[in-house]
This record gives structure tokens, sequence and C-alpha cells, in this order.
């Protein structure tokens, strides 16, 4: 089974197993991950389930989408591999990926 | 794993976010969320757009799957309760069983409010609110069909547009004098209304509906003005009305709303609320206000779970909330109440991209964001942590 594993701000890990199909930010919220809210659902309204990717992971994973930068752009903690967790499809390839999560959700 | 039991009763947006609060806060006794809706808590405002559209089904829309709720050890119940037994901290279902709590909380939502008008039993007419109410327009959304909408709110507009997409032709009637009325300003009610007319739906304002005829089905509306209006469907979208029949026959302080404080509690200390059901003390604004809106839905659930589990939170958030309609994302930070001047950022006699921010004695205290996310988070941020505004630099820095 592949896993992901977030970060907290403060270190603590949390795995959770990767779905194929649903985004990131299901995974987290079906595997109650402290730390990502995901107010809208998903729809890229909120801001609520910023994640910083693991740089090595970076490119598979891929950049944010447009409305998804202007999303992020104002965000304090926002780092080169910011994405909006609900804007990811995750895939069952990716066992062993890691995300940071921010401090403070927006 | 303590022998306490919390009752949520709801399986709404509100109700689904206090299960997963509660055992968050370390709630380590039983957890039952009881709902009548048969299906696990889902999304609510896709209901009006991608699922009415047919782009998702239910268990897409499900808040969180069912692996989660047994895994979390939260028991979903599908029944009604019938009736809160507080001296004995009991909730009678309709199935018949008691349920004992130590900890319950409200999340009972809304209904959408009646139309004051006859006719409104027949075939092809509907409310929409919930799932089932959205298959049931599926059914009835069949291209080439005439849909007229009553109210041009927030519902009225997204329906609109998801039936224009469904290949409907549509009419939206409104009784106040534009579109909107209660939310935004008369700048962007125009916008809203010149993108629905761009997109081939019949606006009609101050048109007020009086009845609605047919034999069996609807067949048309009668207007105030006495002018009929053929209609193979009819959606009412006039606003919503909390649910608070359960908490006033509980003898629990009712307005508009379960009143409830900062910290999410009604005046029985045993009994928390949150949601659209419930009118609480904002410290933010100062007085008690009902919001209709997912993320307050979200905000007041996570306080009323520390609440139970003896954390002190308040709400602080922001409210904020979103619409959907076409290629457009309205996004809004903060309450316009009582605004006395606005600041346009962008021509929305013109653009499909714009912000109004509204303003009261100088002080920004929300925006309006059509497609412009950089716009709404920086409002966002900045009303929510107290920042103050150089509306100057906010407008110039857009405008670029």
């Amino acid at each position: 089974m592949a896993v992901v594993t977030f970060v907290s701000h403060d270190g603590e890990k949390h795995e959770a197993p990767l779905e194929e199909g649903c985004s990131l930010m299901q995974v987290a919220t079906n595997n109650a991950i402290p730390g990502i809210d995901g107010d809208c659902g998903g729809e890229a309204a909120c801001g609520t389930c910023h994640v910083i990717v693991d740089p090595a992971w970076a490119d598979k994973v891929g950049p944010s989408g447009p409305v998804e930068e202007e999303m992020l752009s104002m965000n304090p903690e926002r780092q080169a591999t910011s994405r909006l967790s609900c804007q990811i499809k995750a895939s069952e390839s990716w066992d062993g990926l890691t995300v940071q999560l921010p401090e403070f959700q927006m | 794993m303590s022998s306490a039991r919390a009752v949520v009763v709801g399986a709404s947006h509100a109700g689904a976010q206090l299960v997963t609060s509660l055992r968050q806060e370390g709630w380590s006794g039983e957890i039952v969320l009881v709902g009548d809706e048969s299906v696990l808590p889902y999304q609510r405002p896709p209901l009006s757009k991608a699922y009415l559209a047919g782009k998702c089904s239910l268990t897409e829309l499900a808040i969180r799957s069912q692996d989660f709720y047994l895994k979390q050890g939260i028991e979903c119940l599908d029944a009604c309760v019938e009736e809160i037994d507080r001296s004995a901290r009991q909730v009678l279902l309709s199935t018949g069983d008691r349920l004992s709590y130590d900890a319950l909380a409200l999340c009972t939502g809304a209904r959408p409010r009646r139309l004051r008008a006859a006719g409104t039993q027949l075939d092809g007419v509907h409310y929409l609110r919930r799932s089932s109410d959205v298959q049931r327009i599926r059914e009835d959304a069949i291209p080439g069909r005439r849909a007229v909408i009553v109210g041009g709110g927030y519902i009225g507009l997204e329906t609109a547009a998801s039936l224009r997409a469904l290949g409907l032709d549509v009419t939206v009637l409104e009784a106040a004098d534009r579109v909107l009325e209660r939310v935004t300003a008369p700048e962007v009610s125009a916008f809203f209304t010149r993108v629905h007319q761009h997109e081939g739906v019949d606006v009609r304002t101050s048109a007020s509906v009086e009845a609605l005829v047919g034999d069996h089905r609807v067949r048309e509306a009668v207007l105030a003005s006495g002018e009929l209006m053929a209609a193979d469907l009819v959606i009412i979208g006039v606003g919503i009305e909390p649910t608070t029949e359960l908490a006033e026959a509980a003898g629990l302080a009712v307005d508009d709303g379960i009143l409830i404080d900062a910290h999410a509690r009604s005046n029985d200390p045993t009994i928390v609320a949150a949601g659209d059901c419930a009118s609480q003390d904002m410290p933010r604004y100062g007085r008690r206000i009902r919001l209709e809106s997912v993320p307050s839905a979200v905000e007041q659930a996570k306080v009323a779970a520390a609440t139970i589990c003896g954390t002190d939170k308040e709400v602080t958030a922001l409210p904020w909330f979103w619409s959907d309609q076409y290629d457009l994302k309205l996004q809004i930070a903060g309450l316009n109440t009582g605004y006395d001047d606005i600041v346009l950022s962008g021509d929305p006699t013109a653009d499909r991209d714009f912000t109004c921010y509204y303003l009261r004695k100088g002080e920004l205290i929300a925006a309006d964001c059509v497609n412009r996310p950089r716009d709404f988070m920086t409002t966002k941020r900045m009303l929510g942590q107290g920042t103050a505004v150089d509306m100057a630099a906010l407008t110039a820095e857009v405008a670029v």
C-alpha cells in the first residue's frame, strides 16, 4: 500500500494511505490529519489545505495551476513547492511522498 | 475509552466537522451522529452546481469516507430526533429508541423558506436543499424545457447557470428591484445580471409570483403584474429558515436560530449548536449573527467540539463565502452589513473579473471578488488579522 507522510510544522509525522484518484486533501481529511481543513471541499476557494511538497517530489506532483497560484501568492508561509492539496490528484505510484504543513492555514 | 457519549444531531457540514473535531480534541467516549438523509454527510454547495450538472456522484461529495467514521469509532445513525429530554439527558429517536447523552450538539441546519403562493404543491415545482431535491430536479431538467427560477439570490443564480449549461431555457424572477439585493452592492448585482443575460437567461426584477398553475403538473407562473410565464419546471430559492423546532420544544433560547455564545454553548451548558441553525454572539462584530455558510458552520463546529472537551476556544475567523456561476468564481471576505461606500477595482460593466471593496467610515469591512483569488486572499488575511488597510495601495496593486 502506497503511503504519504504529512509532517506538521513542529515535525510530527502522520501517515495515510494514498488512494488513486482522490485528492491529497481528501486523503488528509479521510485520515483526520490535523492541520488540513479543506473548508471549501476542494474548490480551491478557501486556501485551507496548503501543503509544501518535498522538493524531491515536486516534479512528480507537478506545479500549481493559475487559480491555485493566485490563492497561494499572498500566503506568508508560501514556498517554492507550495500547493493546495485539493488540487493534487493522488497516485498510488507515489509511495513515500512527503509533504510539510504550514504553521497556519489561511 | 471513557463511557461518556456525545450525540450530534444533524449529519450536516457542521455535524461532520463536529464529530471529527471531537476526536481531534481528545474525546475518547462514544460519538453518535444522527442524520435523516440516509447518506453520509456530503458537501452541499456543489448540489446547485456540479451535482445538478451531473458531473459528480453523491459518493464523491461525501465530506469524509465511510472508512473514516469506522476508524474513528463514530457511529452514523439514520434516524430523526423527535425530542430532547433535557432533565434525563436523552434524545428520543424516530426508531423509538432513547439515546442518553453526556454532551449534545445540535447541527440541525436550515430548510428552504416556502414561497407564499398557490400551486407550489404541483409536480415540477422544486426547492433545492438536499441531494434528493436535486435528483428530482435532474429528472425534470430536460434540454429545451423552460425553467422558471423564483428568487435571484445565490441559489437561484447558481441554478440558473447550471440549467443553462444543461440546455434549458431559463427565466429568473426576483421580487426586489435587483438580484442579490440583500447581499451585494448594486454594481455587483448589475454585473451578475449582465453575465446571466449574456448567457441567455431572462432576468426579471420587481417580478413576484402570485401563483403557479397547472392541472397536475406546473404549466405556468402567474406574476403579480398579471403576466403569465410558461414553465415546465419551477425552482424556488427564496432563502432558508433555521431548523429550530427541536431546540424550541426543549425550551432552549431561540430567536431566528438557537442562541449560542462565543463558545457555541446554548443556554443549557450540556448542549452546543453549530451551523445554519445557530445564532451566535460574535466578538468580532459585537453582536449576534446567524450566518448561512459552510466555513462558518465548520468554524462553529470546531469551537463547539472544543467546548464539549473543556478547551477554551472562540470563533474568531472572518466570515467568508463563495459562489460559482459559469466561469465566475465569486469569493466574499467579511460581512458588508452597514457599508457606506464602495471602491471598485476593475470594471464590472465590461470585465469578467473585478473586486468590490466595502467600506464603513473609511474602513475596509468586506470585499466581493469575482475571478480575483488574490484580492480575496489579501482581504481575508488583512481583515482576519485586523491589519490596518491602505485602500490606495490595495487598489493600486490590483490595478496592475
